[in-house]
C-alpha cells in the first residue's frame, strides 16, 4: 500500500508539471493549429537561465526562498521573449501556407534553441545548489518533501490563474474567439495577431516556471532536458485533446501517475517466477529468484501505450471535441 | 520528368541528358575518393536517406499521413539485419535473404503501426507514431534481459558485409586498373537501389494506388465516397512506406557493420521528415533533392566551419558542431519561410498555392 501512495504522490508532483508545460502546447495548438516543436526547449531556456541566477547568488547569504524567487524572476521575462520573437519572425509569416511549413520551422527554431543554449552553457549539467533544507513528511507510510508539496501548490496555482486568465477576462475571451474562428474573430474588432503573439508569450511563461520547478525537482539542468520534457508535455496535451485547456492538465496528471505507477509495478507483475506454473519451467526461479521480463527501465514506454490505447479509443483525447471532417 | 527540361518534341536531348547524369553517378565516387575516402562515406549515406525519404513519401506525400516514428522501420530493417548476420547470435544468411525479410518485418510493423490508427487524423497520427518510434528504441535499448536480444545500448557489432559467390562488398579490390575501395562498391549497390525505387515511386505515383492515395490525402471522406477503400490503402501506405524504411536499415547495417539504438532517436526521424517537406512533399524529384540537401550541407559546414572561425578570428571561438547545427536550424527556418511549399512543389501544391495568392 505505501509503495502505492508514495507512486502516486511522485507520479502527482511530475505529472503536474508537464500539465503545466502540457497548457503551453495546447493554448498554440488551439489557436493556430501549430505543433510549437520549440516549446520544450524554451522550458529548458527557463530552466537554465533560473539555475545559473540561483548558482551565481547562493553564496551571497540571501533567504533561499528569495534566491529561487528571483531566478525564476529572471527566467519568466527572458523565456517570453524567446516565446515572442519566435512566433514573430518563424510562424507569423507562414500563417496560410501549408501545414506542415510551420512544423518545420518549428523543428529548425528548437535546433536553434537547443544550439545556442549549448553555445552559451556548453554540455555541462547545472545542478541546484543545496541551498533549501527540504524535510520529508510521512502520510500512512509515504514519503511526501517539501519540494513535492511546493511544486504541487505552485502547479495548481498557475492552472488556477490560467484558468481565469482564459475564462474570465477581456484577453481569455478574444483568445476563444480566436481559437473558433480567427476570420469571425478579426471581423469583430479583435487584433488576431497580438492575441496570437499574448498566447505564446503566455505559454513560455508558464514553461519558465515548469522549468524551474522540474529542475528543482530532479536536482538538475542541461541544454538537453527540453525535448525529453517537451515529448512527454505534447503526448499529455493530446492525451487531453489537444486545443483544450481542462485537458492538457488532466492529461499531464494522468500520464505522471501512469507512468509513476507503472514504473513502481512492472517489475513485480513481470516477475514470471510468481506464476506457479511458468516457475517450474525457468530456472532462474529455483530457490526464490527471479525471472524479471521488464523493469523501471521502461518507464518511458508507458506514457506512449496509455497514449496510444487512448487515442485508439477516443481519436481526439479525453476531452477533446470530436472535430468535423473539414474543421 | 521531362517537365524539368523542357525538350518538347527533342526526346534526343532527355536521352542526352540522361546519358550525362549517368557518366557523372558512374564517375563520382572516384572523383571524391580523390579528396578523401569519407566523401564517398557520406555520399553513401546520404543516397541511405535519400531512400529514406522517399520511403516516408509514399506515407507523408502521397497518402499525407504525417509519420514521425518513421525512423522505427528502418530500425527494425537494421536489426534484422544485424540478428541474422552477425556473430551475436551466430547466424550467418546472404544478404539476399536476409533484405526481403527485413523489408517483410517492416512492412508488418508499419501494418502494425497503421491499424489502430486508422481513424485518427492529422496531429493526433503525428504524435502517436512518434510514441511508436520511441517505444521502438525502448525495447531495443532494453531488450538485453532476461534474454539478451538487443545487446542493448551497446548495440550489435560485427555485422557481415554483403557477400555475393565470394565476393564481398567490405573489402579492397583492383579491378581493370581501377581501384575499390568497400564505400565505392557500395555506392554502386546503393545507386542501384536508389534508381529502382525511384522508378517504383513514379510508376506508383501515376498508377491506380497513387492516385488514389492522392485522392485519400485530399479528401477522405470524398475518396471513399467514389468506392476507394480508404482503410486498405491507407494501411498498404504504411507498409509500403515501411518496407523501403526496412531495406534501407539492413543496406545500413551491412555498410556500418555496427549498430546501436543511437542511430535510431526521434531526431532523426524529424530529420527525414524535414527532407521530405523540405524539398516538396509528394514531389520525387524533390524529395530526392531535399534528402541530399539536408544529408550534404552538415558535412559541408563540418568542414568550412572551422577553417573559416581560424580565418576571421585567428582561432576557434565557437565550438564548430554548434555552429554547424545553429546554420543547419537557420537553413531550416529560411528556407521555410521563402518556400513554405518545399524546394520543388508537386504539382498539386503549386496549383493551390496560384489559387489562394489574390
Amino acid at each position: 500500500m505505501d509503495t502505492f501512495l508514495q507512486q502516486v504522490i511522485n507520479g502527482l508532483t511530475a505529472g503536474s508539471v508537464y500539465a503545466v508545460v502540457a497548457l503551453g502546447y495546447t493554448m498554440v495548438y488551439g489557436i493556430i493549429q501549430l505543433i510549437n516543436f520549440a516549446h520544450g526547449e524554451v522550458v529548458m531556456i527557463g530552466a537554465m537561465v533560473a539555475f545559473t541566477v540561483i548558482n551565481a547568488l547562493a553564496p551571497a547569504g540571501l533567504p533561499p526562498l528569495a534566491v529561487v524567487l528571483i531566478g525564476t524572476a529572471c527566467a519568466v521575462p527572458v523565456c517570453m521573449l524567446v516565446g515572442y520573437s519566435m512566433e514573430r519572425l518563424a510562424y507569423r509569416p507562414l500563417r496560410g501556407a501549408p501545414r506542415l511549413a510551420p512544423l518545420i520551422t518549428a523543428i529548425g527554431v528548437s535546433i536553434i534553441l537547443q544550439h545556442l543554449a549549448l553555445m552559451i552553457w556548453s554540455r555541462n549539467v547545472l545542478a541546484f545548489p543545496q541551498i533549501i533544507a527540504s524535510r520529508t513528511y510521512f502520510i500512512a507510510g509515504a514519503a511526501i518533501t517539501t519540494v513535492q508539496i511546493a511544486i504541487l501548490a505552485i502547479c495548481v496555482g498557475l492552472m488556477g490563474g490560467l484558468a481565469l486568465l482564459v475564462y474570465r477576462t477581456r484577453l481569455g475571451t478574444a483568445m476563444r474567439a480566436t481559437a473558433q474562428n480567427p476570420q469571425v474573430a478579426g471581423l469583430m474588432g479583435i487584433d488576431v495577431n497580438r492575441v496570437i503573439a499574448a498566447t505564446f508569450v503566455i505559454g513560455a511563461a508558464l514553461g519558465a516556471v515548469a522549468g524551474v520547478l522540474f529542475g528543482t525537482y530532479y536536482g538538475l539542468a542541461q541544454y538537453t532536458m527540453g525535448s525529453v520534457l517537451g515529448l512527454k508535455a505534447f503526448s499529455a496535451a493530446v492525451l487531453g485533446g489537444i486545443g483544450n485547456i481542462p485537458g492538457a492538465m488532466l492529461g499531464g496528471v494522468l500520464l505522471g501517475l501512469v507512468e509513476a505507477l507503472g514504473a513502481g509495478y512492472i517489475g513485480d507483475f513481470t516477475d514470471l517466477c510468481q506464476y506457479g506454473w511458468l516457475s517450474g519451467a525457468i530456472d532462474a526461479c529455483e530457490g526464490g529468484g527471479q525471472f524479471i521480463l521488464a523493469g523501471s527501465n521502461y518507464q518511458d514506454v508507458f506514457a506512449f501505450i496509455v497514449l496510444i490505447l487512448v487515442l485508439v479509443f477516443r481519436p481526439s483525447g479525453l476531452l477533446g471535441e470530436r472535430v468535423g471532417e473539414r474543421a | 520528368m521531362k517537365q524539368y527540361f523542357n525538350a518538347k518534341g527533342k526526346p534526343w536531348l532527355v536521352w542526352i541528358g540522361f546519358a550525362l547524369v549517368g557518366v557523372v553517378l558512374a564517375v563520382l565516387p572516384f572523383a571524391l575518393a580523390q579528396v578523401g575516402t569519407s566523401w564517398v562515406r557520406i555520399t553513401n549515406y546520404a543516397i541511405l536517406y535519400v531512400l529514406l525519404a522517399l520511403g516516408l513519401n509514399i506515407v507523408v506525400g502521397f497518402a499525407g499521413l504525417l509519420d514521425l516514428g518513421y525512423i522505427a522501420f528502418y530500425a527494425v530493417g537494421a536489426y534484422t539485419y544485424a540478428l541474422l548476420a552477425s556473430p551475436h547470435l551466430n547466424i550467418h544468411l546472404p544478404f539476399w535473404v536476409i533484405l526481403p525479410i527485413g523489408a517483410g518485418i517492416a512492412a508488418l510493423f508499419g501494418a502494425l503501426l497503421g491499424a489502430p490508427t486508422l481513424k485518427l487524423r492529422g496531429d493526433y497520427l503525428a504524435i502517436v507514431t512518434l510514441g511508436f518510434g520511441e517505444i521502438v528504441r525502448i525495447f531495443l535499448n532494453n531488450l538485453s534481459q532476461p534474454v539478451n536480444l538487443t545487446n542493448g545500448p551497446q548495440g550489435i557489432a560485427r555485422i557481415d558485409p554483403f557477400q555475393l559467390n565470394g565476393f564481398s562488398f567490405g573489402t579492397y579490390e583492383k579491378f581493370i586498373g581501377l581501384e575499390f575501395s568497400g564505400p565505392i562498391k557500395y555506392y554502386y549497390l546503393l545507386l542501384v537501389v536508389a534508381l529502382a525505387i525511384i522508378l517504383v515511386n513514379v510508376r506508383l505515383q501515376n498508377s491506380r494506388i497513387g492516385r488514389a492515395w492522392e485522392a485519400i490525402r485530399e479528401d477522405e471522406i470524398a475518396a471513399r465516397s467514389m468506392g476507394i477503400n480508404t482503410r486498405n490503402l491507407k494501411l498498404l501506405a504504411f507498409a509500403m512506406g515501411a518496407s523501403f524504411g526496412g531495406v534501407a536499415g539492413g543496406m545500413f547495417s551491412a555498410i556500418q557493420g555496427f549498430i546501436s539504438p543511437e542511430s535510431f532517436v526521434l531526431v532523426e526521424s524529424i530529420m527525414v521528415v524535414s527532407m521530405v517537406v523540405l524539398g516538396g512533399m509528394g514531389n520525387i524529384a524533390g524529395v530526392v533533392l531535399g534528402a541530399l540537401l539536408l544529408s550534404f550541407v552538415p558535412e559541408i559546414l563540418r568542414w568550412t566551419v572551422e577553417p573559416a572561425q581560424r580565418a576571421l578570428f585567428g582561432r576557434m571561438l565557437v565550438d564548430p558542431e554548434v555552429i554547424r547545427m545553429l546554420l543547419f536550424g537557420l537553413a531550416l527556418v529560411l528556407i521555410m519561410l521563402f518556400r513554405p511549399a518545399g524546394l520543388l512543389p508537386s504539382a498539386v501544391r503549386r496549383r493551390e498555392l496560384a489559387e489562394r495568392a489574390p
